[in-house]
């Protein structure tokens, strides 16, 4: 090919980057237009030869998506965004661009929609910015809640009794009713951990709108944020469990 | 930029349309039919498709392929449940279901070819320009392998396929273009042999696809296959023959069961006649469309767990579906729009039609790859769930179902053995568990430096384009060097074969089109000596005897050229038979008109 080896680099951004992490220094470097080498000033084409430009691989989805780490989020406020910024990149736009060009808006595409995948859905948006905000790559473990060991153990021993039984039978309808009460009390369960959740996100939007940089606030974020983990791997625990209760004894 | 085309590949039914100052219009054959049967035919002289192929199905049922739709991308175990209702023989080769016809071997995509080379010579003759870019359409539940073969049978027709769009979104499309509606719509798409649903939200000019589901083995040829079944059954009890030994009447059969079917729609009872083989007679019987209804149901149940599955991916219910759209020339049976009613709790809009919509839409998909037009953009969805094997036959996914595409997935990967050199990777396609339950698409082997255990590390990253197809690209990460991956195909053609077959579709382009003109002009010299023979027995009393001499002498002159080489002179033949014929036409249309309005009062007619 004739063109200059191009720079492309939007990727997906599955494993968010810290703010203490070396790469994010490298974004400026790369703010230079792949096509006509001028400083891109423009925010997704450089303004000099209307190209457009990889989204860079640093960008997290909330920049990606022009919000800030809030995770109070206005979904169609969101699904604006998403819709404008799909008509920027979508590759049906580029097919009669050149093929670099062509390049830039499939992956620029396929980022955007992770993002706004990732973002649009409450429990996501705050795993993701768990996430990005303690730096950590791993995905979030799923455990049960302390209070609830003894009723899961027993609960798992009536499924295996229920699967094993005659469904018809008196036995088997007596078990399915203790399921199906069980789900009630767990999705019950799985609500409050929701709301308490809600709590949270309020609290963490709060704490960033305010801005301090004092001890407090940290701490405060602190704990903001080690509630947060806890009870999302709380609650998909619980989801999976209703999930697999309910296809049970569907 | 050149013009592109709108393709609908049909099981059934092919159509190719083109965009004319901003409304999509389907080009017409010169007798003005939209649809090309999706049939290919081997005769002595070549092979034809179409209409003129139509015919042989039950002259020459062996080297006629039909459907050949529900064979893309498959290997042959994949269709073993229906190989005995296939009169020609099917192979494997390579992972790839071969036809055989005659002397020769073709793979689906080569078949498909023929058809979409078909519609390109079509749509050259009307627009009277070259036609080599198109947008072809495929059901929305089609996976990889089936996207690929489509693709491969575009490259082999001549043409560039700038995109692979689902049928379901291109019916949106021109849906929506027509209709300007806002809100949450639900394509129903019964056709041939295919059905998909999909969910989606306009707004402002964005499809956005919500969920999609569906099934590539459901159409209208399994509601044509119960009443076939019924049919074989009665006339092996009342007549102690098995027809389905009989490869030319079995095709009479299904062709009667799909027209008593299509009669059914409309009409209350209809009367079924089939001959029977060996000079046995005929097999008459009555049928009423509640009979039909009660063989069809069982097929017609299963279009609507897609549907529901479909609703309930996309996180609605029934109600929240503001309008359904119907999709597909299965869609005109009462039985299937009265149960799609019932499950949405509103009756489906019907006002486009149903055959036409899809290639209308593939013409707008292509008029805005062309910069024709920004004001609309489809963001539709990857249909199954991508993954790949990991230890114990269990699939792991990477991109789930339903995720809007382009979609991209990273994976890192290492080494467990030091100086290790290779890692194979097993790609898949399916909601399963299990590998083997899942769809196979394609291995390839990471190239590896031989270091120790777990210190390589290679991203590979796997990204499903606008068409739903999968590209793979790996890169190491110690090095920042990309490495090029040869991903082997499990279902599907490799490169170098698909090279082949273009080369070898355009030498024998040029004898093709030969053996087609003569084929064509053959039949249609066929229909108008039977038809002027007709009118000659009707009505030759009402011209003169020396006309009358004057048209049986061109009668004559046309059957001598008729079984000769050169189409030219049996069309200039037709001409002089045409010419002469014209005034008992004329006379016998009057005759006819007259004798029709006879005993009807004045008030009547006026
Ligand atoms: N009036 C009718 N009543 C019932 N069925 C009909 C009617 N008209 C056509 N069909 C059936 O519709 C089917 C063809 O529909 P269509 O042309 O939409 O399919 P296709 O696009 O070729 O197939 P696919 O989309 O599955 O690849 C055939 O099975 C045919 O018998
Ligand atoms: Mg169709």
């Amino acid at each position: 090919m004739a063109h200059a080896p191009c720079p492309f680099l939007l990727m997906d951004n599955n494993q968010p980057l810290s703010h203490s992490d070396p790469r994010r220094q490298l974004r400026m470097a790369r703010s230079m237009c792949w096509h006509c080498q001028s400083e891109v000033t423009g925010e997704y084409f450089c303004e000099r030869c209307v190209k457009v430009q990889p989204v860079s691989k640093d960008t997290d989805y909330f920049t990606c998506l022009g919000f800030p780490r809030r995770l109070a989020l206005d979904p169609k406020q969101l699904e604006a965004k998403f819709y404008e910024l799909s008509r920027t990149f979508h590759p049906d736009f580029y097919q009669t661009k050149s093929t670099n060009e062509q390049t830039i808006s499939l992956s620029n595409a396929a980022v955007l929609n992770t993002a706004y995948r990732t973002l649009r859905d409450p429990i996501q948006r705050a795993e993701y910015l768990l996430a990005l905000e303690t730096g950590s790559v791993k995905d979030i473990r799923t455990s049960p809640p302390a209070d609830l060991f003894e009723e899961i153990l027993e609960l798992q021993d009536t499924l295996e009794e229920y699967r094993a039984s005659d469904r018809g039978s008196d036995q088997g309808h007596r078990l399915r009713a203790t399921l199906q009460t069980e789900q009630e009390a767990l999705e019950r369960r799985k609500g409050e951990m929701e709301s308490q959740l809600r709590r949270l996100f309020a609290d963490w939007d709060k704490l960033q709108d305010t801005g301090e940089a004092t001890s407090q606030a940290r701490a405060e974020r602190d704990r903001i944020l080690k509630q947060m983990r806890a009870l999302l791997s709380h609650r998909t625990y619980v989801n999976n469990i209703v999930n697999d209760l309910a296809a049970t004894i569907a | 930029m050149a013009r592109i085309v709108g393709i609908d590949l049909g099981t059934t039914n092919s159509l190719v349309a083109y965009m004319n100052e901003g409304q999509p219009c389907i080009v017409p054959d010169r007798n003005g039919r939209t649809m090309v049967p999706s049939v290919v035919a081997l005769t002595d002289n070549g092979l034809i498709v179409g209409d003129s192929a139509k015919k042989y199905l039950t002259r020459n049922p062996e080297r006629t392929v039909y459907s050949v739709k529900r064979f893309m991308g498959r290997g042959l175990s994949d269709v073993q449940s229906e190989l005995a209702y296939f009169p020609y023989s099917l192979t494997e080769t390579g992972g790839v279901i071969r036809i055989r016809l005659g002397q020769k071997s073709y793979s689906p995509p080569q078949i498909s070819a023929m058809i979409l080379k078909e519609l390109k010579l079509r749509a050259e003759a009307y627009l009277s320009e070259s036609i080599t870019k198109a947008v072809i359409t495929v059901p929305a539940y089609f996976n990889d392998s089936q996207r690929q073969a489509t693709k491969d049978a575009g490259l082999i027709a001549g043409l560039e396929v700038l995109r692979i769009i689902n049928e379901p979104t291109a019916a949106s499309l021109a849906y929506g273009l027509q209709k300007n509606t806002q809100g949450t719509i639900a394509v129903y798409d019964f056709g041939g042999g295919t059905l998909d649903i999909s969910i989606l939200k306009l707004k402002d000019g964005i499809f956005e696809v919500l969920a999609t589901n569906g099934d590539t083995h459901l159409g209208g040829d399994d509601v044509d296959r119960v009443l076939v079944d019924l049919f074989i059954a009665e006339i092996r009890e009342r007549e102690g023959i098995d027809i389905s030994g009989y490869p030319d009447h079995m095709q009479a059969v299904r062709l009667e069961a799909e027209r008593a079917k299509i009669r059914l729609s409309d009409e209350l009872k209809t009367e079924i006649a089939i001959e029977l083989p060996e000079d046995k007679g005929r097999f008459t019987r009555e049928l009423t469309r509640d009979q039909l209804e009660s063989l069809a149901t069982s097929v017609i149940e299963r279009t609507l767990t897609p549907c529901r599955m479909a609703i309930k991916d996309a996180g609605l219910t029934p109600k929240d579906i503001d309008e359904v759209v119907l999709v597909g020339g299965s869609t005109r049976m009462p039985l299937v729009r009265q149960r799609v009613e019932a499950l949405f709790g509103k009756p489906p809009h019907c006002h486009l039609n149903p055959d036409e919509v899809v290639a209308l839409g593939a013409a707008v998909q292509a008029d805005i790859l062309s910069g024709g037009t920004t004001d609309m953009l489809l963001l539709d969805v990857t249909p199954l769930s991508l993954g790949i094997e990991t230890m114990g036959g269990v699939m792991s996914s990477l991109i789930r179902r339903n995720t809007t595409i382009p979609a991209s997935a990273k994976e890192m990967f290492t080494t467990y053995v030091d100086g290790q050199t290779g890692v194979d990777i097993h790609i898949l396609q399916g909601e399963r568990e299990l590998v083997k339950d899942n769809r196979s698409l394609a291995r390839f082997r990471l190239k590896v430096p031989p270091l120790p255990a777990g210190v390589p590390r290679i991203e590979v990253t796997f990204l499903i384009d606008a068409n739903g197809i999968l590209n793979v690209t790996a890169t190491d990460m110690r090095t920042a060097q990309s490495q090029s991956i040869e991903v082997k195909p499990s279902y599907g053609l490799s490169d170098t074969e698909v090279e082949r077959m273009i080369e070898d579709s355009f030498k024998f382009a040029a004898e093709d089109i030969g053996a087609r003109k003569l084929i064509e002009a053959r039949l249609d010299a066929e229909s108008l000596i039977k038809a002027t023979d007709r009118s000659l027995a009707e009505a030759g009393h009402l011209v003169g005897p020396e006309e009358a001499d004057a048209i049986r002498a061109a009668l004559s002159q046309l059957s001598t050229v008729k079984d000769g080489t050169d189409p030219h002179a049996i069309r200039a033949r037709m001409v002089e038979l045409e010419q002469a014929a014209k005034h008992l036409n004329t006379v016998m249309l009057d005759d006819s008109l007259k004798k029709g309005l006879q005993g009807k009062k004045i008030s009547e007619v006026s």
